[in-house]
């Protein structure tokens, strides 16, 4: 479903080089995480996929079920079927959450050349998922993000991607900055949406969101490259040894 | 500072509009006393510091009266709303097109009826409130209007109108339409005034008496010619005046609002929406006087462009001595869309009463990149985006509305104009 090959990407203001040839297969119905120290090139590697500014890519290629994802605009790989769970959702103040959902859906099935969901339809869908996340339902009335707890922010990451129903879900630290009780949550929201014809990329420093969401194929990357890749028991080894081991025999 | 050749200019300007014949002495005098001040004053040249920004001289040429032709077909956007339309055509009161001018607790005439009257109202209006405008700075092109204009309608409010009043004015070519209108809102009187379109040269002079409420919504699209427009307000105790303007396109409109809160816990509030592409030049100039205890205003200003469009903003907050516990605010804000608009800004304040709360702020960037990306992420295409965001923005100035359905009008104003955007 997502190949990428020998993937090259620098900052574009700073000449830094941050990827420095990553090799991802994520198939359909699988679970991917990427565990790694700060400052090795997860976060990059998913605002690269998802279309973000301010990146170079000096080489190699990324696709999304054989369609070209770096010659796309970030519109265009949504209706593709990619969505990116933000580490850091943005406010915007003034910008209804519901309208905004359904702006995006809208646009997505218009863009796929599907029939638009209809106003009472979506309210329907998007209430019952909201409720699934326990997010009250004022939430949903208030301007996107704005005002959200770190924990409202991520549930409404979750609430997003739940509704746009993506073929490639990529979470980014998702657990970051989540009580236990919300990661369980975050966490549920995620496993409801696991199917045979949809791939998720878990992006994650810790070992304990992986608790909760069991990964298949666990990808240990550092300095912008991916030097292990195992099963589950690799986010373990992790857990005792850290990363420098790892790093270290690479 | 007048020179002998801007006199000469103020004389120009002058001779090139008729005499009004047939006035009563107290109109006449009141023309004369303008006369004079215009030409004491001189035209305003752009190196007058007022005028730093905005160049006058297209506002400054001697301009004959349009001639009758038929209308360019004016915005829109009210329509929507219920109101009492009056129309105006190329700077000439029609009543053969308005409704019937009858709202419930407004007295109502046309200026130029009232002029050839001893009428008290417009006795104590006509000239004064511009004549006491020009503190610190002068308004020749006000002084103009009270010299010449002549068409107009007196507003007369004692109780709540039910409706608002349309003022229409619809123009085509360049050319000189002089309007002014003359509104007193009594105590316990409230009135919604709409106004759309761009004459040449339009002066409101508005008292609002004790307890008295005044709103005002006016519209500006696409003026293809110059145009200059004053508001003198005077807010009295306990009164409320609240002013917005949607600006949107045209070549050179420069919006003057001179506000004096005359009476204690008197409130003003002055906000607009300026929507500028191509090469359109948009000013609003606000000058805020306080001069009794407890007064609030606000001045709220959001400027989107794009082109090589220019936005112009200078606000002033001026406190007179003795006006404590004056509460003053101030913000203006610009997004550029494209490099090559530009805002230009100059905020004052002048201060002397040691009791007060007075700030202004202003902004001026592109769209933040970082909500933008979180929106195309999503799936919403870049244009609509832009749209979204920039409609949050501009409703921070739409949100000093009061009334749901004008504020919505101006909301789907302003996402006309994105949807027009190449």
């Amino acid at each position: 479903m997502l190949e990428i090959r020998n993937l090259e990407v620098s900052l574009e203001e700073e000449d830094k080089q941050i990827l420095k040839g990553v090799d991802l297969t994520v198939e359909a119905g699988k679970v991917h995480a990427i565990m790694g120290p700060n400052g090795s090139g997860k976060s990059t590697l998913s605002y690269v996929l998802a279309g973000r500014e301010g990146y170079e890519v000096l080489g190699g290629s990324a696709s999304l079920e054989g369609e070209d994802l770096l010659e796309m605009e970030p519109e265009e790989r949504a209706a593709a079927g990619l969505f990116l769970a933000f580490q850091y959702p943005v406010e915007i103040p003034g910008v209804n959450n519901m309208t905004f959902l359904r702006t995006a859906l809208n646009a997505q099935r218009k863009a796929r050349g599907e029939e638009e969901m209809s106003a009472p339809d979506f309210l329907k869908l998007v209430r019952e998922k909201a409720k699934e996340l326990e997010m009250k339902p004022e939430m949903l009335k208030r301007s996107l993000n704005v005002g959200f707890s770190g924990g409202e922010k991520k549930r409404n990451e979750i609430l997003q991607m739940s509704v746009l129903e993506p073929r490639l879900c990529i979470l980014d630290e998702t657990d970051s900055g989540l009580d236990v009780d919300a990661m369980k949550l975050v966490s549920q929201g995620v496993n409801k949406l696991r199917s045979p014809d949809r791939g998720f990329l878990v992006i994650t420093h810790y070992q304990r969101l992986l608790d909760h969401i069991k990964p298949d194929v666990v990808h240990i990357m550092a300095d912008g490259r991916i030097i292990e890749t195992g099963g589950p028991e690799l986010a373990l080894r992790v857990e005792n040894e850290g990363y420098g081991t790892l790093k270290a025999n690479a | 500072m007048a020179t002998d050749a801007t006199r000469k200019a103020a004389e120009g300007m002058l001779h090139a509009l008729p005499l009004p014949e047939g006035e009563a002495g107290w109109a006449r005098d009141a023309r004369a006393a303008a006369r004079a001040r215009l030409l004491e004053a001189g035209a305003p040249i752009k190196r007058d510091e007022y005028w730093r920004f905005t160049d006058p001289r297209a506002l400054t040429v001697p301009m004959e009266p349009v001639g009758e032709r038929e209308p360019e077909k004016a915005s829109t956007a009210f329509d929507g709303i219920e109101a009492v339309t009056q129309h105006f055509v190329n700077g000439r009161y029609r009543p053969d097109l308005s409704d019937p001018l009858a709202l419930e607790g407004v007295a109502a005439g046309a200026l130029s009826d009232v002029l050839a009257q001893d009428i008290s109202i417009a006795r104590e209006l006509f000239g004064k409130l511009e004549a006491a405008g020009h503190e610190k700075v002068d308004r020749p092109l006000a002084m103009l209007n009270t010299a010449t204009a002549r068409e107009g309608l007196v507003l007369q409010v004692t109780g709540e109108a039910p409706l608002p009043l349309h003022l229409r004015h619809a123009q085509i070519g360049e050319g000189a339409s002089m309007l002014r209108h003359l509104i007193r809102v009594e105590k316990g009187g409230s009135l919604t005034v709409l106004e759309t379109g761009t004459p040449s040269n339009c002066v409101v002079e508005v008292d609002v008496a004790d307890g008295g409420t005044f709103r005002h919504i006016r519209v500006q699209t696409g003026a293809r010619a110059p145009s200059a427009a004053h508001i003198f307000a005077r807010i009295g105790s306990e009164a409320k005046f609240q002013s917005f303007t949607l600006m949107a396109d045209g070549k050179l409109t420069r919006n003057e609002t001179v506000m004096d809160l005359v009476g204690d816990d008197a409130v003003g509030h002055i906000a607009g929406a300026v929507l500028g592409k191509a090469d359109a030049h948009l000013d609003n100039t606000v000058f805020v006087t306080h001069s009794a205890l407890n007064g609030e205003s606000r001045q709220v200003f959001k400027n989107v462009l794009e082109g090589k469009a220019t936005a112009v903003f200078q606000g002033k907050i001026f406190v007179r001595e003795g006006a404590q516990k004056t509460d003053g605010y101030q913000i203006s804000q610009a997004v550029i869309l494209e490099d090559g608009a530009e805002f230009l800004v100059k905020p004052e304040l002048e201060i002397y009463a040691d009791d007060v709360a007075c700030s202004h702020g202003s902004t001026t960037g592109a769209l933040d990149p970082d909500q933008l990306f979180y929106l195309t992420a999503r799936g919403v295409p870049r244009k609509a985006a832009e749209a979204m965001l920039v409609a949050a923005f501009a409703d921070e100035a739409i949100m000093e509305i009061e009334d749901d359905a004008i504020a919505d009008a101006m909301r789907e104003a302003v996402s006309e104009w994105m949807a027009t955007r190449g």
